[in-house]
């Protein structure tokens, strides 16, 4: 494992030259979260980075020791979030596998629906910030930043509807989802995801015809496809390298092997791929959300009772790990039951605490603008990342 | 007159992005919102770090504001409505306008400051760069005019503007356009205050009145900048209608210069310093020197200049 491409560790060597090294984050414009990367500097060019994480740690496997399998799903939404459909999804999941938890075919459909929304909702975002770290708050960039904030509104407005909440839903629960969709609902979704299908028409021939846009994003931060796969990349950055790997194919969970829809690969492993690959993931998520609409099953929406006390979930003594294709990755949840109300051992896989390890691998020898157009590129979430 | 430019950005700015801008400062629309930002700003604690060098950092923003203030005074705003109309007015503008460098140094190097050292790094790379395309796009109209004076130049506008001219006119006035953007700093373009690598750039250490001076200059070297393209090349105050509309024109004119700068700030994305500085030297350079000798060939064929 001596010369494995993941334990290389990179700096470079330029001959007698004075060196600066500088802090860029935690509290920094373009610090996606709380991240701090101390960079070493020979003039414009970064020569190594050491990156610094942990500013945000709020013990959430210790949390989800001390609560139940019915007070967690609503705290485990912080841990990604940005996209906390997923992360609660993936806890219930982990949930239902460990105790043989049935779940109705309606719930895992509503499950679908609001992942890909959700999808949809997180991309933004990550279209936004980036654009605004490669453009600045004061240029371009925070046009972009405006309109993509815009069509995410739309999305938390559904989502506001349909739980109560616009960031933090506690949407599932152990054995299906804790709402329906309220009336009149699926029509203002359609309008909604009809209209941003046509927004991101309008995002694509903003930036791809924009020559300055090319220059930053093509050739920065190239992940080769070997590096993806010893770093353990996942999401959108490994479909970048030209990993053809997701979960909703590769281990279908929540029926997601009824939808037809494609997996994006992009071989180039560049910021432009990781783009690419995102913009044809907004496509999809819309289709698979239409596919949702038009198939959704009657029935009940839980296998369970809706919440009456805050123990009435008990799992039988066992263990499992189950994973689901978060907006940044994969996202897994390992649990130990000892047959209580509570996990006896909770492990989270963070998908950005994975793929930021690739960060001091394709930094070194770019330049300080590079730095912020590959971290938004990364797109890190740091409620995931220190958990 | 500079403050209230902020305003027309801001409000041109927040109507590409789907938004209205200031508003409740004043009304109709906010108008008071740049008196109210002014002093604000006056108003803030002053605050200099304690590892400064104080006599630079002090000293900064005037030496920044005085040449972004100068080179007003070359502007005819009408034939008989300027300060001095120098015989060697543009001259006098581009040197004076190069000038801010040294005052953009000062600040970076004064705040003892890791970016602000940067930035001001970048600002003297930019600066050289840009400065001689800059240069060398004013030139075209001042060859076509064959005087330095900006009121002959404006007056030889008479029968036709200089923007008019097939292909060295438009081209001149685009390389005059992507230097006035780089020498005002402005994205994509912007590499030395560039917010979300450096914080603020130069001017990151600056609170209070002192960073109201700079802005105030940058502000005031973009507007005298439009004015000036708006002088060799759109006619300066030759227009439809009586003398006393000049000056009317004139600003309408500056006015059309200053968004046209906006709407690109506002829509691209800033470009890499290595990648400005080959855009300068390896394109802009290059088409400037061109330009400029396909209008000194002109004027020869044509038996000597306009005026």
């Amino acid at each position: 494992m001596a010369d494995s491409e993941a334990q290389k560790v990179i700096e470079l060597g330029y001959g007698g030259n004075e060196r600066l090294v500088m802090n860029m984050g935690p509290q920094h414009p373009s610090a996606h979260g709380v991240f701090r990367a101390i960079l070493t500097l020979e003039g414009e060019t970064v020569v190594a980075v050491d990156a610094v994480i942990g500013y945000l740690h709020r013990c959430h496997e210790k949390l989800g020791e001390m609560l139940t399998y019915v007070q967690y799903p609503s705290i485990a939404s912080k841990t990604d979030y940005v996209a906390a459909m997923t992360a609660e999804l993936a806890y219930v999941s982990a949930v239902e596998l460990v105790g043989k938890f049935e779940v109705p075919k309606r719930a895992q459909y509503l499950r679908v629906l609001v992942a890909e929304l959700q999808r949809i909702a997180s991309h933004c975002l990550w279209l936004g910030t980036w654009c605004m770290d490669m453009g600045g708050a004061l240029g371009g960039g925070a046009t972009v930043f405006l309109y993509c904030i815009r069509e995410r509104e739309l999305v938390l407005d559904l989502f506001e509807s349909l739980t109560g909440a616009r960031l933090l839903y506690g949407f599932h629960q152990v054995g299906g989802t804790r709402y329906d969709l309220p009336a009149g609902w699926a029509q203002k979704c359609r309008e909604t995801i009809e209209f941003i299908d046509t927004r991101v028409d309008e995002y694509e021939a903003m930036l791809e015809e924009n020559a300055f846009f090319l220059v930053r994003t093509q050739g920065v931060g190239v992940i080769s496809k070997v590096l993806a796969q010893e770093i353990g990349l996942s999401g959108p950055l490994a479909r970048g390298s030209g990993l053809d790997f997701d979960l909703r194919r590769a281990a279908p969970y929540s029926s997601y092997q009824d939808f037809d829809f494609k997996v994006p690969i992009e071989a180039a492993g560049d910021c432009y791929a990781r783009y690419r690959v995102r913009m044809v993931e907004f496509r999809e998520s819309i289709k698979i959300v239409r596919q949702v609409l038009d198939g959704l099953p009657e029935g009940p929406i839980s296998s369970r009772p809706g919440v009456k006390s805050v123990g009435q979930v008990r799992v039988p003594k066992g263990e499992g790990y189950a994973r689901v294709e978060g907006a940044r990755g994969e996202i897994g949840f390992y649990i130990v039951s000892d047959g209580g109300a509570k996990p006896y051992r909770m492990k989270v896989r963070g998908a950005s605490f994975s793929n930021l390890a690739v960060l001091p691998h394709i930094i070194p020898g770019c330049k300080i603008a590079d730095v912020v157009a590959i971290m938004g590129s990364v797109d890190p979430v740091f409620g995931e990342v220190d958990r | 007159m500079v403050t209230y430019v902020t305003l027309l950005e801001r409000k041109f700015a927040a109507r590409m992005q789907s938004r209205i801008g200031p508003y409740y400062v004043g009304w109709p629309h906010g108008w008071l919102q740049p008196i109210a930002d002014a002093l604000k700003l006056m108003m803030k604690e002053d605050i200099v770090p304690s590892a400064a060098d104080r006599w630079v950092y002090n000293l900064a923003p005037i030496a920044f504001l005085v040449p972004c203030m100068l080179i007003f005074a070359t502007i005819p705003f009408a034939p008989d409505l300027g300060l001095a109309d120098l015989n060697i007015g543009v001259l006098f503008f581009l040197a004076v306008s190069s000038l801010e460098i040294v005052g953009l140094f000062m600040g970076g190097w004064g705040s003892h400051n890791k970016y602000a050292l940067l930035s001001a790094m970048r600002a003297v790379n930019q600066i050289i760069s840009y400065d001689l395309p800059f240069v060398f796009a004013a030139l075209i109209p001042v060859v076509l005019a064959g005087s330095l004076q900006m009121s002959v130049i404006a007056g030889a506008q008479r029968d036709l503007w200089f923007v008019a001219y097939p292909v060295i006119g438009q081209l001149g006035f685009l390389a005059f356009l992507v230097a006035t953007i780089a020498a005002e700093n402005r994205v994509p373009f912007d590499i030395l205050e560039a917010e979300s690598e450096l914080v603020a750039g130069f001017r990151v250490e600056y609170s209070g009145m002192k960073f109201a001076l700079i802005q105030l200059g940058e502000y005031a070297h973009m507007l005298a900048s439009s004015f000036l393209g708006a002088l060799l090349f759109l006619g300066a105050w030759l227009g439809p209608g009586p003398a006393w509309l000049g000056p009317v024109w004139f600003l309408l004119k500056a006015m059309l210069v200053f968004l046209v700068v906006t709407w690109v700030r506002w829509s691209f994305v800033r470009i890499r310093v290595d990648q400005i500085l080959a855009v300068s030297w390896k394109l802009l350079l290059p088409a400037t020197l061109l330009l400029l000798l396909a209008t000194a060939f002109l004027v020869v064929l044509r038996g000597g200049a306009v005026a």
